[in-house]
């Protein structure tokens, strides 16, 4: 099954099993959504479910949040995870505070959905990785799902739990396909996995990330170097105990993010790691970032700045000095 | 009548609690900023009177009136204002974000324009649950110019939602009068063609008149034919907030509007109608009493408890960002 397919898939086990589950946004129904997302949604749960709605984020974000307030679980697609901005104030002053302005009266049950990220040549205002804006907000879940099976178990999860979840699909890792489980499939969110096991280096990434530390992953195993592989999968929650288990072992840790340099989740984890087992590292702490500019548009230069399995081998093998 | 008669006294106690408010600003009881009534009480009043207590109610920033006539209680609410542990929200929120979800009161608003957006997920949500409760959502004059007000005013009007925006116009932004940044003269009602929507203005320091406004708009909502915008025209007393005195509004305009004051003028009309003024005169001094008393129990009431400032963040009732 495919990432995108996935999506639907999630939604629709989701959808099935709870009459209070629902979805709106932009295309998201006769359309089946700009990605292509929640095809047949339509169809299989009705126009009072699937709601297509204007091009109107801030008016899609407090819909959801209303309706969350008082019994639905709603499903917001923004589309592309930058049109995030227009709708800053709602999911950054509204959504993210309520609960707690109120004293816990409020409870938002909500997910919005973004197609995140780059590698598809939208340049600049199509193709941020928003990851780090939504996790720089208390009161926000943040989930960044790698592949298919973890984009259905990751939005079941996310469509039970009773704070609000800001879901990222990765567009770049759409047309991926893999094996899914069979039958219902709920997953955890604030836990990682190691996508990969090794004794000499930790590699951290999330989401399309994670694919390329793989690959440079088994470039340097060529070359003698074991690399272990973490996908982080939530940002919020956020799996600090697979991490620091994972350096405890190899002494030595790399992360790989897509988003610009500055405030990346990586300068979070790195920090969080520099306190909490300073001893057991060998080697300063790397990040792999963007550099700190807007994602531009040519193949050429798209590439040149989301980090590579290149550049990833490249800089462990720096690292290692 | 004894709708009449509650507008009243809903107006009478609104009045006395800002008055506390005041006073307990100038004693430095209540610190931050905080937006009074005083003088727009006829429309929260009338529009209270016009709902069910199921209904969803969501108010701005100036939102103590609508807080109190949806339930809230009065000593939580002063409480809340002065930082307390016993305030309704222990203090998190303060005067800018009243909320009392117990009897659907599901909030005050503080960035403008916002909850208009929210108020239409309540709606949609009664929609599809098929019930029958309307929301309404207070707003001022200022808000008709940002763009979540006319992204809420569209979707409500194509998604036909049992809402009713009430525009109350005070004629003043903060500090600059609405007419001197709007396009139009009315800046909801001259607004509302461009939603299908009938364009309503009225005067809002009249309860009767906000009354059997919102009454029309509430028995529409409810029997499924859509949205309303009501566009009520009113005066605040004092400034924009505590810090602002308001002296660049003229005398004579003040003057003009205090003659126009709400309460005496439905307290006329009642008295003329052969409503008894000792019933008036027991109802000021029983909402005096019970704004005395609701003073006297939130400063007895301990400042908020600093161990529960992690508490409440997400649905856990913690704060827990990592494990």
């Amino acid at each position: 099954m495919t990432y995108r397919d996935a999506v639907a898939a999630g939604l629709a086990q989701e959808m099935a099993r709870d009459a209070s589950v629902v979805l709106i946004g932009e295309d998201v129904g006769a359309a089946g959504g700009v990605f292509k997302a929640t095809v047949g949604l339509l169809d299989k749960f009705g126009p009072t479910r699937v709601r297509d709605t204007p091009i109107s984020e801030q008016a899609i974000l407090g819909a959801a949040m209303g309706a969350a307030m008082t019994g639905l679980r709603p499903v917001a697609e923004l589309m592309f995870a930058d049109f995030l901005s227009v709708g800053h104030d709602l999911v950054v002053n509204q959504i993210a505070k309520a609960r707690y302005m109120t004293n816990g009266q409020i409870t938002l049950p909500l997910v919005v959905r973004f197609g995140n990220g780059g590698g598809l040549r939208f340049g600049a205002q199509h193709s941020q990785s928003v990851e780090g804006w939504l996790m720089a907000v208390p009161g926000l879940k943040v989930v960044v799902p790698s592949t298919p099976a973890d984009v259905i178990g990751l939005m079941a999860a996310a469509v039970r739990d009773d704070d609000p979840v800001m879901f990222l699909e990765e567009k770049a890792l759409y047309s991926t396909s893999e094996e899914v489980p069979d039958g219902e499939h709920v997953d955890e969110l604030g836990t990682a996995r190691i996508r990969r096991s090794g004794s000499d280096v930790t590699i951290v990434a999330l989401g399309t990330m994670v694919h390329r530390a793989l690959g440079a992953a088994e470039q340097l195993a060529a070359t003698g170097t074991d690399c272990e592989v973490i996908d982080l999968r939530s940002l919020v929650p956020l799996d600090v105990s697979s991490v620091a288990a994972s350096v405890n072992k190899t002494g030595r840790l790399f992360t790989v993010e897509e988003n610009p340099r500055l405030c990346g989740w990586g300068a979070e984890v790195a920090s969080i790691i520099a306190e909490e087992c300073f001893y057991d590292l060998d080697s300063p702490i790397r990040r792999i970032t963007a550099p700190h500019i807007p994602l531009p548009a040519a193949d050429s230069l798209e590439d040149a700045t989301i980090p590579s399995v290149d550049r990833i081998v490249e800089s462990v093998r720096r690292g290692l000095g | 009548m004894e709708t009449r008669v509650g507008m009243y006294r809903a107006q009478v106690r609104v009045r006395y609690f800002e008055k506390a408010a005041y006073d307990l600003f100038l004693q430095n009881l209540v610190k931050g900023t905080s937006h009074l009534a005083t003088g727009q009480e006829a429309i929260a009043a009338g529009v209270s009177a016009a709902l069910r207590p199921d209904d969803y109610v969501f108010a701005t920033y100036r939102g103590h009136a609508h807080a109190i006539l949806r339930g809230a209680p009065m000593p939580a609410v002063l409480a809340e204002l002065m930082g307390r542990e016993t305030g309704l929200m222990g203090g998190k929120g303060g005067s800018m974000h009243l909320t009392y979800v117990a009897n659907n009161f599901m909030g005050s608003y503080a960035i403008v324009g916002a909850h208009l957006t929210i108020a239409n997920g309540t709606a949609w949500s009664a929609q599809y649950r098929g019930t029958d409760q309307v929301t309404v959502a207070f707003f001022g004059d200022g808000t008709t110019n940002i763009g979540a007000f006319h992204e809420a005013l569209n979707l409500a009007a194509t998604w036909k939602l049992p809402v009713i925006f009430v525009c109350e116009n005070n004629l003043y932004m903060e500090y600059t009068p609405i007419s001197e940044v709007t396009a139009v003269p009315r800046p909801a009602a001259d607004r509302a063609s461009a939603y299908g929507l009938a364009p309503v203005a009225i005067d809002g320091n009249d309860a009767d008149v906000v009354y059997a406004t919102a009454l029309e708009a509430v028995l529409r909502a409810r029997s499924g034919d859509g949205p309303s915008l009501i566009e009520a025209v009113t005066y605040r007393h004092g400034g924009h907030s505590r810090a602002d005195p308001g002296k660049y509004r003229p005398d004579s305009e003040v003057a003009e509007w205090l003659a126009k004051d709400p309460i005496p003028r439905l307290r006329d009309r009642l008295l003329s109608v052969g409503v008894d003024a000792s019933l008036l005169d027991r109802i000021d001094t029983e909402a005096r009493s019970e704004v005395d008393q609701a003073r006297e129990e939130a400063k007895a009431a301990p400042l908020a408890d600093p161990a529960g400032v992690e508490r409440q963040v997400f649905a856990d009732g913690g704060a827990q960002w990592r494990r």
